[in-house]
This record gives C-alpha cells, structure tokens and sequence, in this order.
C-alpha cells in the first residue's frame, strides 16, 4: 500500500507500470486519474488546493486501509496533490491490484467515494475575470458513500 | 489548545491557526466562545451546519467533548478527488 500526498506532478505511465510490476500475482489493475477541468462557472485560470497537512496522510492511509481489508487486493495506490494546478493537470490517481478485476473495480470506487468526502482537501478555482469561489461539496458525493 | 482554520473558515476568521485557553467541556461550547468573541468568529460559525471538526486530525461531531484534546480544526465540508 502506498498514501503520497505531493505538490510536485507524477507520471501516470511511470506510475500505473511500477504499480503493476510490484503488485506480483494481480491478474486486475485499476487505475483512476482525476484532472483539473474547467470551472462549471467560465474560464477557470487556475485551481488552488489546499489541505490539513497533518490529518491528510492519515486520513488517505486510513481509506486505503479500509479498502485492503474490504476487498480481496494484492495492492493499492493513492497519490494526491495539493497547491497551484491548471486546467489539464493531474490531481490525483488511485490504483487497485487484484486477483479478478471485479475486486479492483470496486475498491477503486469505494477509494474515490471516499476521496472527494472524507479526505481533507479543499478546492479553490481562479477564474479569468479574476473572481475566486471556493468549490462546494456536493450532497451526490456524500449520498455515495451509503452504498458502502 | 491548538485551534486551526481551513479554506473559507480560514478566511473568514483572517487567520490559519490560533493557541487558546478555554474551559470548554464540548466542541459546541468552544464554538459558543469563540462567536462570542468577535464578528468575524460569529460569520465563520454562523451556520455550523456547513461546518466539520476534527479532533487531534480525526473527523468528528460538535457535540464531542473536548477532554483531553490538543488540536481541534474547523472547515467546511472536505472536496478532495
């Protein structure tokens, strides 16, 4: 199991590929990469994440845990980012590694249920009148965390 | 007592982390102190609905008493992902 909480960018490709070399007997890898889109709002400039530095690693190790003791997994990967992204790069990635890909699929669900809820990130967008919101919590998020 | 302030708590209050004295036996009667104190406090904690607390860095309630609690941090409900 890896938690890394970063502001510096990461390879996918480097990433997803050391993932499955070292996830030994994994016959499933999921993986999920979130990007910055634009703000629903207009033209977003820039998006600030901001974080709780001293709860954000334990927290993500604590979901991570969760999900390895849930779902039958060989492994599981967690890189989230914080501070200044544009539209286009990459916030984070999760990965799963199992046996059979149904257990990879759904504990990379349940990681990202529990990502955008659960996790002490808050996102600010930079739009290019120059106005600044702070992004809201959307009941859809918290409503998907019954179904685990 | 460490006390910090996250996203537009943060804001709202002006700064991103205070040291307080309090008697508070709960997370709400801190709360009740601190709108108490000044109107920036009482506009950050206008609507504790729209707020979550964490305890030593684990989520928590309001009504979660304060014993034996060194860090208590305000904001608003999380958006990672």
């Amino acid at each position: 199991m890896r938690v890394e909480v970063q502001e510096a960018p990461f390879d996918v490709g480097a990433v997803t590929s050391e993932f499955t070399t070292s996830a030994k007997g994994a016959g499933a890898i999921v993986t999920f990469t979130g990007v910055v889109r634009e703000a629903d709002t207009g033209a977003m400039t820039m998006m600030e994440i901001e974080h709780y530095p001293g709860m954000t690693q334990k927290a993500l190790e604590q979901i991570a845990t969760q999900a390895m003791d849930r779902w039958s997994l060989a492994d599981a990967l967690v890189i989230h980012r914080y501070g200044r992204l544009s539209p286009g790069d990459q916030i984070m990635m999760v990965a799963t590694a199992s046996r059979h890909r149904k257990d990879a699929f759904e504990a990379a669900e349940f990681l990202m249920d529990y990502l955008k809820s659960r996790a002490p990130f808050w996102k600010k967008e930079i739009l290019d009148d120059g106005s600044v919101e702070w992004v809201a919590a959307k009941d859809d998020d918290e409503n998907a965390l019954k179904r685990w | 007592m460490d006390v910090l302030y996250f996203a537009w708590v943060r804001e709202r209050i002006g700064l991103p982390r205070e040291k307080l004295e309090t008697s508070a036996k709960t997370v709400m009667d801190l709360v009740e102190e601190l709108k108490a104190r000044e109107e920036r406090y009482e506009a950050a904690f206008a609507d504790i609905s729209a707020l979550r607390v964490a305890l030593d860095q684990e989520l928590s309630e309001f009504d979660a008493p304060l014993d034996g609690v060194r860090e208590v941090a305000f904001f608003p409900p999380m958006t990672g992902g």
